[in-house]
């Protein structure tokens, strides 16, 4: 069992949470991510780390409400336990010196791309960073970004903040007029789709992470598969960042649909309170 | 004199399997292992131990049947195997000791597997023999609680070393868990057989994935010694295009679904599984035909697609007989070429017919294509089933350890060391995958040499 330590709700339905799992916190890396399974009859899904504190032995992650194991953790609370955590998970981002970074974050992957964020910076990147949300409820953690980032740009999709529009809006005009060594987008596939259409064109290497459907997170059942360049990886240990021009996305965004049906249909008994 | 045929075993109607996960062999009453166990010759030099990967002492534990001293021919079969219960259900036998048996020759051989089984059953919930060594002092950390590392656990506890027991899934078992439905291997078997492990004094510690949360070198400072047994867990997959189509499973993915979380029980549990209502399984070992009979339960028709003839099945006869029982179809001498789908998700494959060449280094007869056979099967769903290797997480992370070139780690095969000191290995990690037996008896190989090192402090 895995005690939370702390909760705090970012927006309405995005929580951040800390776990006590020492073994994790001393030994995960940015970029990696842990198997969680809420209680005994649940799911295995992963979520990124997004902070370590290896000497507490705590680690922190944030996630939407979206789906019926979410929901289920996101109405856990302090004192209370999980049944598993697993990780670290997959391969760590190659924290490197690249130059001019710049760093595409949307939904949870805002709090995602800290980690990695904050190596890059160790490692004497100059950062760009560009936040996206739906609206402006829904932005968080920009104190954070913003003090790693040279530059920090916020888009809302309506408008209520920042930008107006997609995060591909600044960094259309960012590509245009600067030298940019390396893109990293972290978040929903189709921003992530979109960022890496936009940076072929300006020939500017680009790492997506990609979160698909996993069971259980070692390379064993293969249900996380997706085509890169051609060839079939499994993001759970190949991954989970990868060459954002050679992933296969409009397959990555059908296999992430796969069980979209149940998944409705336990939320709907989740809310009418007839599974736990 | 004519040899008396062997008892056959009870096994739960076809109509009624077909519906549920329950075990479907039903296992020997008391009569009827006496009746069988009668048979035994009881030879003075029995051949039927060679055949054996553990070295059961079988004629001194069917006689103890004989002598309805059974709690005794339990503690007889456990001097050498310490999960009865459960080779006596997955073991090959009819390839093993059964083979070996001198009735073989004449007639039918020692029903030697449903022997062990009856015995394992029937002392399930007894005491169990709890005798040790008096303890060593020495830690040992066993990597993967399948076969192979449950088996290391048990012996070496007994010799007094103190054990504890590595697995990346949130339940002890392995293979056993994930991999094996309920129908052959019941849960609460499985359970009991993990409780007599701790009961002998092993930590089970689940979550953490070695090479990951832990690597190899951390383990050998809080630990004297490490045994790697991490089984062949990721599956082998037919690279043809559509392969990443919706309702393409790895057996792997569609068995630890139902296996382990018990989708089939969805939504009391969490996870889901969706087939289509036609069904392809490609492959011809146990793992296909497990594959498949899952299916039927489901509620589906299923066909199995091997690219080889009935006679090349690698499966075992009796679970190849249960799946053609259950209404389980079967193609031979052919092999996908590509999938094809609708909407994403998969609705065809194309197949080419095959003919049977040059045996291969198996043994077999290799497959080969025939020229312009191709032809299309309609499909719902497609199970692949044609394989596993050893994972390489921890190879990966540990580079003093030699791979060979399917992934297995290379050890020497007397002491089963590898080149990394205090690093033992066995089971399917070594080998690739095979049966759970083979991957107990290398891991029986390895209790001794552990056990001497850990005396001897030489390596």
């Amino acid at each position: 069992m895995y005690r939370i330590v702390d909760k705090i709700r970012l927006a309405s339905n995005v929580v951040k949470m800390t776990f006590e799992a020492p073994l994790v916190a001393r030994a995960i890396k940015p970029g990696q991510f842990i198997i969680i399974m809420v209680h005994e009859k649940g799911e295995r899904i992963p979520l990124t780390v997004v902070v370590s504190e290896p000497e507490k032995g705590y680690i922190t992650v944030v996630f939407q409400e979206v789906g019926k194991t979410t929901k289920l953790l996101g109405r856990k609370e302090i004192g209370e336990d999980i049944f598993a955590i697993m990780g670290p998970n997959g391969r760590p981002f190659s924290i490197e010196y690249y130059g001019n970074v710049v760093l595409v974050a949307g939904g949870v992957g805002v709090a995602e791309i800290v980690p990695i964020a904050k190596g890059l910076k160790d490692a004497n990147n100059s950062i760009t960073t560009i936040i996206g949300a739906r609206t402006k409820e829904l932005i968080f953690f920009t104190d954070i970004l913003g003090s790693i980032s040279n530059k920090l740009y916020i888009t809302t999709d309506d408008g209520s903040f920042g930008i107006k529009g997609l995060v591909t809006v600044p960094l259309t005009e960012i590509l245009k007029t600067e030298h940019i060594d390396m893109v990293l987008a972290v978040g929903p596939t189709i921003m992530m789709k979109a960022v890496a259409n936009l940076t072929k064109d300006h020939n500017v290497k680009t790492y997506v992470s990609l979160n698909p459907i996993m069971i259980d997170g070692t390379g064993m059942c293969g249900g996380c598969r997706v085509t890169v360049g051609g060839e079939t990886k499994f993001v759970c240990v190949d991954g989970p960042e990868f060459d954002g021009h050679k992933v296969n996305f409009n397959e990555l965004m059908m296999r992430q649909k796969f069980y979209s049906q149940e998944e409705k249909f336990s939320c709907k008994l989740l809310e009418e309170d007839l599974c736990h | 004199m004519p040899l008396r045929p062997r008892i056959p075993m009870r096994e739960r109607d076809v109509t009624e399997r077909i519906t549920n996960f329950q075990e479907v062999a039903l296992g020997y009453s008391e009569e009827e292992a006496l009746l069988e166990a009668s048979r035994c010759l009881q030879c003075a030099n029995p051949t039927c131990i060679d055949g054996c990967p553990v070295g059961i002492n079988i004629p001194a534990f069917i006689a103890l049947i004989r002598e309805r001293k059974y709690s005794e021919a339990n503690r007889k079969i456990k001097e050498k195997n310490s999960l009865p219960a459960i080779t006596g259900r997955v073991c090959p036998q009819e390839d093993q000791c059964e083979a070996k048996c001198v009735l073989a020759k004449r007639g039918e051989p020692i029903a030697i597997g449903r022997l062990e089984r009856f015995v394992a059953d029937h002392s399930l919930y007894e005491p169990q023999d709890l005798t040790k060594r008096p303890s060593t002092g020495k830690r040992i950390a066993v990597v993967g609680s399948g076969p192979a590392g449950l088996t290391i656990s048990a012996e070496l506890s007994k010799l007094g070393h103190s054990v504890s027991l590595f697995e990346a899934l949130h339940l002890p078992g392995g293979v056993l868990a994930y991999g094996i439905p309920d129908f052959r291997l019941p849960k609460y078997i499985l359970k009991r057989e993990i409780e007599y492990v701790a009961q002998l004094g092993v930590e089970f510690i689940p979550n953490v994935v070695i090479g990951k949360t832990i690597l190899i070198d951390e383990l050998l400072r809080d630990f004297y010694t490490v045994f790697l047994g991490s089984g062949a867990g990721a599956p082998i997959l037919l690279n043809i295009p559509g392969e990443n189509l919706l309702g393409v499973y790895s057996a792997n993915e569609f068995l630890a679904r139902i296996n382990l979380m018990r989708a089939h029980h969805f939504p009391e549990y969490d996870t889901p599984v969706k087939i289509g209502k036609n069904i392809a399984v490609i492959g011809g070992g146990n793992v296909a035909m497990d594959a498949a009979r899952v299916v039927r339960r489901l509620g589906s028709e299923v066909t199995i697609l091997y690219r080889r003839s009935k006679e090349e099945l690698p499966a075992r006869l009796e679970e190849i007989k249960r799946a053609e029982e259950e209404g389980i179809k079967f193609i031979f001498l052919s092999a996908p070429v590509e999938f094809y789908g609708k909407d994403g998700w998969v609705d065809s494959i194309e197949c080419q017919e095959m003919e049977l060449g040059e045996p291969d280094s198996s043994g077999r007869r290799s497959p080969v294509p025939k020229k312009g056979t191709f032809f299309s099967l309609k499909v719902g769903s497609v199970i692949i089933a044609i394989g596993n290797r050893p994972n390489p997480i921890i190879s990966q992370s540990t580079p003093e350890l030699k791979v060979g070139k399917n992934g297995e780690i290379i050890i020497d095969l007397e002491t089963c060391k590898t080149p990394k000191v205090g690093v033992f290995a066995g089971g399917d990690i070594v080998s690739g995958a095979a049966t759970v037996i083979e991957a107990m008896g290398t891991a029986k190989r390895a209790v001794m040499s552990i056990d001497k090192y850990l005396i001897d402090k030489i390596w």
